[in-house]
This record gives C-alpha cells, sequence and structure tokens, in this order.
C-alpha cells in the first residue's frame, strides 16, 4: 500500500494538480486525498475558483489616448533613428 | 502608421522584417501586444501612470535593442521580459525606504498555512457589479509581495507557460512554482473572506 497523503504534502502539490501537470500515480493520491479531506476538497476547489475568476477578468483593451501617446512617442524615435 | 497588411503575417516574419529596418512591421508588433503589456504593467504597478510609462518605455527600448533580441524566445516573451523590469524599477523608485526585488526572500515555507477555509457562493460574482468585482481583485493582487504579483499575473492571468514566466523574470523552474502557489493560495485566502457562503465552514462537509 501506498503512504497516505499529508495536507501538507496535498497543499505542496496544490498547483501542479490544479494545472494538471503531475503524473498519474501522484493525480491519483491527491485525488484520494481529497475524497477524505473536506478542508482540503474545499481549498482546492475555491482555489481552482481564484484562478478561474482571474482569467475571467475583463480583458479591456488599451485606451485610445494611452495608445495614441505611445505611438507618437515610438515614431519619434524612429524618424530619430532614420536621420543618423 | 496607417491599418497595415500585416495583420496575417506570423510573428516571426515581423520580427525578421523589423529588424532589417521595416518600421512598419515593429508597429504590427507594438499594435499585437500593446493591451497586454499595459494591462500588465497596471497589474505590477498598480497606478495607471506608471503603467502608461512602462508601456512607453517598454516598446522603445525593444525597438531599440531589436537586435539583440536572439529569436531563441518568443518575441512576446521578451517584452515582458523588458516590461517586468520596468514596471519593478517603478516600484522601487516609489519605495525608496523599502526595496523590493524579485529576489526578496520571503518563502519561508510557513506561507502556506491556510487559515479560512469555507466554501464559496455557488456563483460569487453575481453578488458585485463588474466594477465592484474588478475593484476586488485588484485590491487583493495589490496585497501580494511584488515578487508574488509578477508570477501570478503572468502565469495566470497572461496565461504565460511555467517556462516562459520563469525566462522572463529570470527565475528558476521552481522558483516560479513555488511563488506561484503561494500567490495562489494568498489570492485564495483573500477572496474567500469575501466570497464564502453565508454561515458557512469546513465541517458543513463533515
Amino acid at each position: 500500500m501506498t503512504p497516505l497523503l499529508t495536507c501538507k504534502d496535498f497543499l505542496n502539490e496544490l498547483s501542479d494538480y490544479l494545472d494538471e501537470s503531475t503524473d498519474a500515480a501522484l493525480r491519483y493520491k491527491l485525488e484520494q486525498h481529497i475524497t477524505e479531506c473536506p478542508n482540503c476538497w474545499v481549498i482546492a476547489d475555491t482555489t481552482r475558483k481564484t484562478i478561474q475568476i482571474y482569467k475571467g477578468m475583463e480583458r479591456y483593451s488599451i485606451p485610445r489616448d494611452v495608445e495614441e501617446r505611445l505611438m507618437r512617442a515610438l515614431e519619434k524615435k524612429m524618424a530619430a533613428k532614420h536621420r543618423c | 502608421m496607417a491599418v497595415s497588411s500585416f495583420s496575417g503575417i506570423d510573428e516571426t516574419a515581423l520580427v525578421a522584417q523589423a529588424r532589417e529596418g521595416d518600421d512598419r512591421a515593429f508597429a504590427e508588433l507594438v499594435r499585437r501586444y500593446e493591451g497586454k503589456i499595459f494591462r500588465l504593467a497596471q497589474h505590477i504597478t498598480q497606478n495607471r501612470e506608471d503603467a502608461e510609462d512602462v508601456l512607453q518605455e517598454t516598446f522603445l527600448k525593444a525597438y531599440e535593442h531589436l537586435d539583440q533580441f536572439q529569436g531563441q524566445s518568443k518575441f512576446y516573451t521578451w517584452i515582458v521580459r523588458i516590461a517586468v523590469n520596468q514596471a519593478l524599477m517603478k516600484l522601487r523608485r516609489r519605495k525608496t525606504d523599502r526595496s523590493v526585488s524579485l529576489d526578496e526572500s520571503i518563502d519561508t515555507g510557513e506561507d502556506t498555512v491556510t487559515r479560512e477555509i469555507a466554501a464559496w457562493d455557488e456563483d460569487p460574482e453575481q453578488r458585485f457589479s463588474r466594477e465592484e468585482l474588478g475593484e476586488l481583485l485588484d485590491s487583493a493582487i495589490e496585497s501580494l509581495a511584488p515578487s508574488y504579483r509578477s508570477v501570478f499575473v503572468l502565469r495566470d492571468i497572461e496565461e504565460l507557460s511555467t517556462e516562459e514566466t520563469a525566462e522572463a523574470l529570470g527565475l528558476s523552474v521552481p522558483a516560479v512554482k513555488s511563488r506561484l502557489l503561494r500567490a495562489r493560495l494568498q489570492l485564495r485566502e483573500k477572496l474567500t473572506r469575501t466570497f464564502k457562503r453565508k454561515g458557512d465552514d469546513a465541517f458543513a462537509y463533515l
């Protein structure tokens, strides 16, 4: 029998578990741990939701005035380069 | 710089043209990434004026040093690296009393301890307007140490891979992983205070 994971072991692997980058054997152990440990289940679930909520943040586009100033600065730089 | 015929061209070809001195190709690269770089700069500096400076400095530097771009990494990873460095420099200048560095040693291993353990509302986003939610998420990110914040922004908001994040920040892969874990857990903790189901605690699951 493989030794059971502690909560600390589980937390250390949590990022890889959520990113699905653990190997199958470890994944199995992690899943076994959360079926038996409600606290770690809640932590995994709410951490997953934390990542999702940030991923879903509005993709605001760049304000037009900011873009215009950027392009002006760039054009100036380009013009200066071509004068050399 | 009128709307160009470059929009369908792939990045490698654009970079090659820009390196040969085609300014319109460089301008197209700027257009592709300016939004992402501005957002990244806002997340790291938490200040719109600084973010605009970072945006300009990033692309001006990239233009100036384009001959140093080796093409071993993606162009985007290269400019992200420039942008993060500029953004951290801003933070350092702002906090002259306390130096801010990516090497800040805060990995005690103890901060993975979780205090708030509670399930969230089914649909926590529904409780807040878009603006309120945006402010909540921003202020949670702002409370992270810059070295955690940068990793979280690149990995989970900009969706760079672990390897790309490591490259952009000049960190090792294990360092990125350990900071990402801590950043995620700290944010989870903060958001739980806002999103937890009323009257709920972990024992509800026993």
